[in-house]
């Protein structure tokens, strides 16, 4: 749409424009461009296979039977596809846990929804002072926020290990959850700053002179407005769980039914046993949920990406 | 709060403010505000305790506060305080006996400092970080930009091809990325190995690729491997950050370029460039502060603390602190300087972002 917009711009510009100069006759005009337009599609071909390639390639050896897998000719796709890598990681027999995959999913999701949720209230929470009231601090509470974003994790796990064994949160996805709420914070509130922004304070102000209060203000005028940044965000603090590495290594030592997926992945691939169908067919499933996730919600993700990583 | 127990007729019959400007009363907001706070500090209000908290708030404008309070509480005792705490452990000797509370604590001044420094490993190590992070950053950009002047110059369904491609491969988990890159890279079976190996001389390959082990074979294979992963998973966040910037550009400036003859190169340097230059800082700076330490794939790539000359800081730091005999100091002296590193990158990031309006 936009790109046919574009070049039917492009035509009238230059129809208007190009008649002063000397410029090659219309149809090889149009043959170079249609070459043009080819050779960019051959292009884009190209970078999406490559980008593809991984990705498919790690689907491809979890369909594999061990025999496929060490041949000395590695075929893109499974001449005999398997499901065996499959069951062999949903009963626990894959990575000799004895503990089925959807125990770690369980976890995962548990800790990743949880997150979610706490995240979205908190951030919302700060988002409307940022972004309706003038006080004193704001400008410095912003720029905490763009410092603390970059704290690197590596550093932290150090003295929230200390901490954390203190009171008793290691071996804990309580701890995780609170962890990782405190990390998705600072951008989820930076992104979600200019969604409130974006509500028309006029509607805020119409519904409290037909005597809402602030709370039913909220529920009923910005909250409703404010719901899709909060999707947008929420992707943020779904990968934050969804993927979190380092403290989740560290935290999660003596309980290994509290692995949550990724450090389940990391346990079955360190163990050695190069296992590859396993460990591709645990890593897919493991990888799947957040493609789906991130193709459903593509189209907002880029907006808010865009509004805070472009402005800020 | 106060005005949730209030009928809404009564509001709407309220007369205007007391002490209101003749010019106010058409203003709902200002009429509004001063209704409220007259009725909330009113003494028939239904929920007396509630209605007086309520009018202490807002009389003395504790509201956003209170709204910022859970969010300061968050980040000030997961973010904030663990990074003092790791200042105050960097000048600590603190071991398992510290850990347990067996031992009392004992301060060492900047000793752990001056191991570092006098450690080969911490240099090595500080090596590898920063050529892995200029590598890293140079090519992610530069791809990066590429994919997204590419996303804005091809047709609507080939650029939504494409970055659905590129959209999957920054879905894919760090931890799943690094492990498939691992057996893409394998010794037994991979495909890059066996690619190598049937490739012809004069292209670099030939049958010494076979069972080459990337992993365990020095720095410079293991980075390798590693570049593939970081660029592959950072490109696409840079190709999108770059079309949603092509996209503010005004096409009649690169057409009229076009026009007057200027080639694709030369009006992206006349024009496009110095219109994203913004952009372009900010990512810059924060590819730096992303790319620079990355654990999660350095670790699961490098053999989980296997190979020591394959460390970065962060796996040098990770290492000292919680490899048996830990040594909790000594590792938060090293993820100091790491911080320090980063926080400094970051002021820049922050300058930046307030020359472009983001703090308004």
């Amino acid at each position: 749409m936009t790109a046919l917009h574009r070049e039917a711009g492009y035509q009238a510009l230059r129809g208007t424009r190009s008649s002063a100069r000397s410029r090659p006759g219309p149809a090889r005009r149009h043959a170079s461009r249609r070459t043009r337009r080819f050779a960019l599609n051959g292009i884009g071909v190209v970078v999406a296979l490559v980008t593809l390639f991984p990705i498919l390639w790690m689907v491809s050896t979890a369909f594999k039977p061990p025999s496929e897998l060490y041949s000395l000719t590695p075929h893109p796709l499974p001449a005999h596809p398997t499901l065996g890598n499959f069951t062999a990681v949903l009963n626990g027999q894959a990575a000799g846990l004895g503990i089925s995959f959807w125990i770690f999913a369980r976890n995962s999701l548990y800790v990743t929804v949880v997150t979610v949720v706490l995240a979205s209230v908190v951030s919302l929470l700060a988002a409307v002072a940022v972004a309706r009231f003038r006080f004193r601090f704001r400008a410095a509470y912003l720029i905490m926020l763009l410092i603390v974003q970059m704290l690197p994790a590596q550093a932290l796990v150090i003295p929230l290990f200390i901490d954390f064994r203190g009171i008793g949160l290691l071996d804990s996805l309580t701890g995780l959850i609170l962890i990782y709420t405190a990390q998705a914070l600072p951008i989820s509130i930076w992104l979600l700053r200019n969604f409130v922004a974006a509500v028309p304070r006029d509607l805020e102000e119409a519904a409290s002179i037909d005597g809402a209060g602030p709370v039913r203000v909220f529920w009923r005028i910005l909250f409703p407005l404010v719901a899709p940044g909060l999707v947008a965000t929420s992707i943020f603090s779904f990968i934050t769980a969804w993927n979190e590495f380092i403290f989740a290594l560290t935290f999660l030592l003596n309980d290994q039914s509290k692995f949550t997926l990724p450090i389940y992945v990391q346990f079955f691939f360190g163990k050695g046993t190069a296992d590859w169908g396993g460990i591709m067919a645990a890593s897919t499933l493991y990888t799947i949920p957040v493609m789906l996730f991130f193709l459903f919600v593509q189209r907002r993700m880029v907006g808010g990406l865009v509004a805070g990583a472009v402005k800020g | 709060m106060a005005e949730t127990v209030e009928s809404p007729g009564r509001r709407r019959l309220s007369p205007p403010a007391v002490g209101a400007r003749p010019d106010q009363r058409n203003r709902p907001g200002l009429l509004a505000r001063a209704g409220r706070r007259r009725a909330a500090s009113a003494p028939g209000a239904n929920r007396p305790g509630q209605a007086r908290a309520g009018a202490f708030i807002r009389r003395h404008r504790l509201g956003p506060y209170l709204l910022l309070l859970p969010s300061l509480i968050g980040i000030g005792l997961i973010l904030a305080w663990p990074t003092i705490q790791v200042g105050i452990l960097s000048f600590q000797n603190f071991g398992l006996g510290q850990l347990s509370g067996a031992a009392p604590t004992q301060w060492v001044g900047f000793s752990n400092f001056t191991n570092i420094l006098h450690d080969p490993e911490f240099w090595l190590a500080l090596r590898n970080t920063v050529v892995f992070a200029a590598a890293v950053v140079v090519l992610t950009l530069l791809i990066g930009t590429l994919v997204g002047l590419l996303l804005h110059h091809l047709g609507r369904r080939m650029a939504t091809f494409v970055s659905s491609a590129t959209l999957l491969a920054w879905a894919t988990p760090v931890v799943s990325a690094s492990v498939v890159f691992y057996w893409l890279f394998s010794p037994d079976g991979g495909i890059v190995d066996w690619s190598l190996s049937k490739l012809p001389g004069w292209l670099g390959g030939g049958a010494h690729w076979a069972a080459f082990n990337w992993t365990t074979s020095g720095a410079l294979p293991a980075y390798t491997v590693l570049t593939f992963i970081v660029v592959w998973m950072g490109f696409p966040f840079i190709a999108v950050t770059v079309l949603a910037g092509l996209k503010t550009i005004p096409a009649e400036l690169i057409e009229a370029a076009r026009v007057d003859g200027a080639s694709p190169w030369r009006s992206f340097w006349g024009i496009t460039y110095p219109l994203m230059k913004p952009i372009f800082l900010v990512l810059l700076l924060l590819s730096i502060i992303w790319d620079f330490g990355v654990f999660t794939q350095t670790y699961l790539i490098t053999g989980e603390l296997g190979n020591r000359d394959e460390y970065n800081l962060s796996l040098y730091a990770y290492d000292k602190a919680f490899t048996l005999p830990p040594s909790y100091g000594l590792g938060a002296a090293l993820a100091l300087i790491l911080t320090v590193i980063l926080l400094i990158t970051t002021v820049g990031y922050v300058r930046a972002s307030v020359r472009q309006g983001a703090i308004s």
